[in-house]
């Protein structure tokens, strides 16, 4: 069970001078249950990425495999694709429009043919694990704050129990304490039931404190696919493509420099003060 | 007098129902009182829904106060007939660049703020040169405004506002959407207008790595100013902060953390260069001495 691409090319103007090569030959396998980041800069291809896991884009060639099956076959069912791989866009509190919040979240459920009792179990069901408010579920989602809304939005998705969920910038916009709570239920989440969960992400520091695994994008083309220690190693290289590290990697180099025994690996807060507070009793 | 000054402003909405029927009054700026001066690095801090851009839009006269007075340059902004001499003084530089551009060729959009404003055409050309190239954009000039990345757009705009001339320039986030090199491109176009032009910068954001280099910065609570300092004196609040949804620096939070593990650091450490001097000393110094091993010293 997991999600393959195989050699997947997305050209778009093709065949015309504005040709541009969004997706280049790319291998990639997400298997179960991981949580998974992916980073690059503005126009590197993470969006178009992953809206071909749902098949909003299709492939220019090359195959991308569901559980095993081709996604592009004749008869591979992609309604039912969109709702085992749910996308969240960004800023999707946008795209709210109901009277209240629980027929908000009931839309996706309803849409793929369940009834309205059941609709609203699974709705219940979502907006309980993005911890909103019961007192919220009867109001306008218009009124809430944006980080409610977000939460909303997100519950829409969840709501069609999908097994792969894909947050494009979940947090944007948000204040620091929106953007932490976000993101540890999401992480709660995929430990509860074991979703598999894709973030798009502009920052870094997020996706060291949460995910397992970078998948780092540049020009359309994979350029590193490792644990976060790894990737974060790159630092120099992740600023030529527009990027940068934790700013806790800059702060251990800086004390490597300057002789502290540190492990420069560290790439959250955590890590980093044991590192330190060791490096600083042995001096 | 300030080049910014609010004197105890309030602003109310009244919120209504599907009917129409009142439902109540939101107070989103309660009793703000700013005094900013000619050429000062303002930051603005505050969660979701804590009136910082409701107060920011007071400045440039989008919104008026329900009670209380601003007045920009010595204008008052609720005077009709000064309203274009206001937003020329105060400029206003908002969060999604796709929103604020609208020209088909770079140099056309940053000229369209002057041309608006009546400017001769060659001093159009004058100001969207000079404009560019404050903001580093000036090798784009001919190209459109389309194809260029998150911090260049939004690098575009702060140069279509700079083209009016203005003594101030106010940012609702206006690196929300950026990846990290727009981010820096953008903060580093802003710390340049106030350091080389001069000009008053308020800055609202959510990063705050971007705003230590700031003389004076307000936090936000329920619209109201609920603290107010130097950027070391709010980051050495560590738990304060947090209890108003907001954060620091990663770098003084690790200092936080070290000192709850019984490193001797100061509060409020603000660069990784001030870091790494505190724990040398923290560490007693001998560091110092292996940590030169035949390199050159830790300044930059």
């Amino acid at each position: 069970m997991s999600i393959i691409f195989d050699h997947v090319d997305y050209v778009y103007g093709g065949d015309t001078p504005l040709e541009v090569k969004a997706l280049d030959d790319i291998c990639l396998q997400i298997p179960d249950g991981q949580f998974v980041g992916i980073i690059g800069h503005t126009g590197s291809g993470k969006s178009t990425l992953v809206q071909h896991m749902n098949g909003l884009l299709k492939a220019t060639s090359g195959h991308i495999y569901f559980n095993g099956e081709d996604i592009y076959d004749r008869d591979f069912p992609m309604k039912k694709l969109r709702s085992r791989v749910g996308l969240v866009f960004q800023y999707p509190e946008y795209q709210l429009f109901e009277v209240d919040v629980l027929s908000d979240v009931c839309f996706g459920p309803k849409n793929l043919g369940l009834d309205r009792k059941e609709a609203e179990l699974k709705a219940f069901d979502a907006l309980r694990k993005v911890g909103l408010p019961m007192e919220l579920y009867y109001q306008s989602p218009f009124e809430l704050s944006g980080g409610q809304k977000r939460r909303v939005a997100i519950a829409g998705v969840l709501a069609m129990e999908p097994e792969v969920l894909i947050l494009d910038e979940p947090t944007a916009g948000l204040d620091p304490k929106g953007r932490d709570e976000i993101l540890s239920q999401i992480r709660q989440l995929q430990r509860d039931t074991g979703i598999t969960i894709l973030l798009v992400s502009h920052s870094m520091e997020d996706v060291a404190e949460y995910v397992e695994r970078i998948i780092v994008m540049n020009n359309g083309r994979v350029l590193y696919d490792d644990v976060p220690k790894k990737v974060f190693a790159r630092y120099k290289d992740l600023e030529e493509i527009g990027l940068a590290a934790p700013q806790v990697t800059y702060i251990l180099h800086e004390l490597q420099r300057r002789g502290f025994p540190v492990d420069v690996s560290a790439t959250t807060i955590e890590e980093a003060a044991e590192t330190i507070r060791k490096a600083a009793a042995k001096c | 007098m300030g080049i910014v000054r609010t004197d105890s402003i309030t602003y109310e909405y009244i919120r209504r129902d599907e009917e129409g029927n009142v439902e109540g009054i939101t107070t989103a700026v309660d009793r703000v009182s700013l005094d900013v001066e000619e050429g000062e690095f303002i930051a603005i801090l505050g969660h979701n829904g804590s009136g910082k851009s409701t107060l920011a839009k007071h400045i440039n006269a989008i919104l008026h106060p329900t009670e209380g007075a601003v007045w920009v340059d010595g204008m008052d902004t609720s005077r009709e007939e000064d309203l274009w001499d206001i937003r020329q003084t105060a400029g206003m530089v908002f969060q999604n660049p796709d929103n604020q551009i609208i020209g088909q060729v770079v140099e056309e959009d940053v000229g369209f703020g002057p041309e608006n404003m009546g400017v001769p055409t060659r001093e159009i050309w004058e100001r969207v040169e000079e404009s560019l190239k404050a903001v580093g954009m000036y090798e784009y000039r001919r190209h459109s405004p389309n194809k260029l990345s998150g911090g260049q757009k939004q690098r575009v705009s702060i140069a279509g506002v700079l083209a009016m001339h203005p003594k101030c320039i106010v940012l609702d986030e206006p690196t929300a959407m950026l990846d990290p090199r727009g981010r820096k491109e953008v903060i580093r176009a802003v710390r340049g207008l106030n350091q080389v032009e001069g000009i008053t910068v308020i800055l609202i954001t959510h990063y705050m790595e971007e705003i230590i280099h700031a003389d004076r910065v307000f936090v936000m609570d329920q619209g109201r100013i609920a603290m107010e300092g130097t950027p070391r004196e709010i980051f050495s609040q560590v738990e304060k902060l947090k209890d108003l949804r907001l954060d620091v620096p990663q770098v003084t939070l690790l200092a936080y953390e070290l000192q709850k593990r019984g490193v001797a650091l100061p509060d409020g450490i603000l660069t990784t260069e001030e870091f790494a001097d505190a724990l040398s000393r923290a560490a007693g110094g001998n560091t110092e001495g292996h940590g030169q091993g035949g390199r050159p010293s830790g300044k930059q």
